[in-house]
C-alpha cells in the first residue's frame, strides 16, 4: 500500500465504510496518515430493527450516529464528517451543489488519495451518487493536480464491464481492527457478523478471501 | 416497540383527528432486493412531513393490520402494520416488520413535524 499524504474517504451510509475498506483504512492511520471520513447520512432507512425490534424509524438514526463514531473511534480516524443528507435521496440532490460541497473538503484536505463508491457499479442508488458526486468535484480540479481515486465495486456485472480490480490490499495484519470496525455498526451488521466469524474462524475460503482482500478499481479519466 | 394493540392504536387514531398532523409514511423492500435477486421488482415509496387533517383514522385486521386515514379530498393508508410506539413526544410510531424483523413499511403521525 502506497504511503498517502491524507487520504479521504467519501460514502453515503455508516457501515459503508466497514465492510470493503476498514483494513485500508486501519492500515493508512497505522502507517500515520490522517484519513476524513466524510459520510453523507445516517443510514435513516435502515430496515434491520431486530426482531423484536430494538428501535424505531425515528431513533434509527441516533444510535447508527453513535455506532459511525465508535466504528471510527476504533479504526483510529481523528477526523469525521457527517455531512447531514437523509439515506435514500442523495440521488435527488442537487449534483453541482453536492460536487461542490466535496470539492470544499477536498481543497481543505488535501487527500493524495480519495475512496469512494464507482459510480454504476455499486448497487445502491445512494453509492452510485456519492462516486459521481465525487468524481464531479475532482473532475473540476486540474489534471495533474486531481489526487488518486479509488473505486469500490460490486455490482454484479462490475467485473465484467470494468475488468479486474486493479488494487487489492491484503489487509490480514490489522483484520481484527476491521472485525471490530464492522461490529461497531452492531444495528446492521450483528446478524451478519455472527455468520461471518463462524466461517472465519472454519477458514472459509470465500469469507477469508473476501474479508482480506480489499479490491479497489483506480478510476481512469 | 410493541407488537399493536389495536384499541390502544385507534385511540390515539382517535386523538389526532381533524387537527393538523404531520404524517410519515414509506415502503420499502430495501435497496439489495434486485442484486441478490434478478427476478425481484423492486419498489418503495416514502414522504415525510406530509402536513394533512384526517377526520376519520381506522385501525383494521386480524393482524398484521392496515391503517387508513380519510383527509381531506383523499386517502392515506398502510399495510403490513405489527408493531406500535407512543414515543417520548406523544407521537404514534406505527411499522410493519417482516418475517427477518427487517422494516417494510412504516406509518408515523406527529402534531409537530419530524427531524
Amino acid at each position: 500500500m502506497n504511503k498517502e499524504r491524507h487520504v479521504l474517504v467519501v460514502f453515503p451510509h455508516p457501515d459503508d465504510e466497514a465492510f470493503g475498506v476498514s483494513g485500508t483504512i486501519a492500515t493508512h492511520v497505522k502507517n500515520g496518515t490522517p484519513v476524513t471520513y466524510a459520510c453523507l447520512t445516517l443510514g435513516e432507512m435502515g430496515r434491520n430493527m431486530g426482531n423484536p425490534p430494538f428501535t424505531n424509524r425515528e431513533n434509527l438514526p441516533k444510535i447508527r450516529r453513535e455506532e459511525l463514531k465508535e466504528a471510527a473511534r476504533v479504526l483510529g480516524i481523528q477526523d469525521l464528517r457527517m455531512l447531514g443528507y437523509r439515506d435514500k435521496t442523495v440521488e435527488f440532490e442537487d449534483e453541482e451543489k453536492l460536487a461542490n460541497r466535496i470539492l470544499e473538503i477536498i481543497n481543505e484536505v488535501n487527500p493524495s488519495l480519495i475512496i469512494t463508491f464507482y459510480p454504476g457499479y455499486a448497487v445502491h442508488p445512494d453509492h452510485d451518487a456519492t462516486g459521481a458526486a465525487v468524481i464531479r468535484a475532482v473532475g473540476k480540479m486540474a489534471p495533474d493536480a486531481r489526487p488518486t481515486l479509488h473505486c469500490v465495486a460490486f455490482s454484479n456485472n462490475c467485473v465484467e464491464e470494468l475488468g479486474e480490480a486493479d488494487i487489492i490490499n491484503n489487509i490480514g495484519n490489522v483484520v481484527e481492527t476491521k472485525l471490530a470496525a464492522i461490529r461497531a455498526h452492531r444495528s446492521q451488521t450483528e446478524l451478519m457478523f455472527k455468520d461471518m466469524s463462524e466461517k472465519i474462524k472454519n477458514q472459509d475460503p470465500q469469507v477469508m478471501a473476501r474479508v482480506y482482500n480489499e479490491r479497489f478499481w483506480t478510476y481512469k479519466w | 416497540m410493541e407488537v399493536v394493540e389495536i384499541q390502544k392504536v385507534q385511540e390515539v387514531i382517535n386523538s389526532f383527528a381533524n387537527k393538523d398532523v404531520y404524517i410519515h409514511l414509506e415502503t420499502t423492500n430495501g435497496a439489495y432486493a434486485s442484486h441478490f435477486n434478478q427476478s425481484f421488482f423492486s419498489a418503495g415509496a416514502y414522504i415525510r412531513n406530509a402536513l394533512v387533517r384526517y377526520e376519520l383514522g381506522k385501525i383494521t385486521g386480524n393482524g398484521p393490520y392496515r391503517v387508513g386515514l380519510k383527509i381531506n379530498l383523499g386517502w392515506i393508508y398502510a399495510e403490513g402494520i405489527t408493531h406500535y410506539e407512543i414515543d417520548e413526544q406523544g407521537r404514534l410510531l406505527l411499522a410493519g416488520h417482516d418475517y427477518d424483523g427487517k422494516l417494510a413499511v412504516a406509518l408515523e403521525i406527529s402534531a409537530t413535524p419530524f427531524e
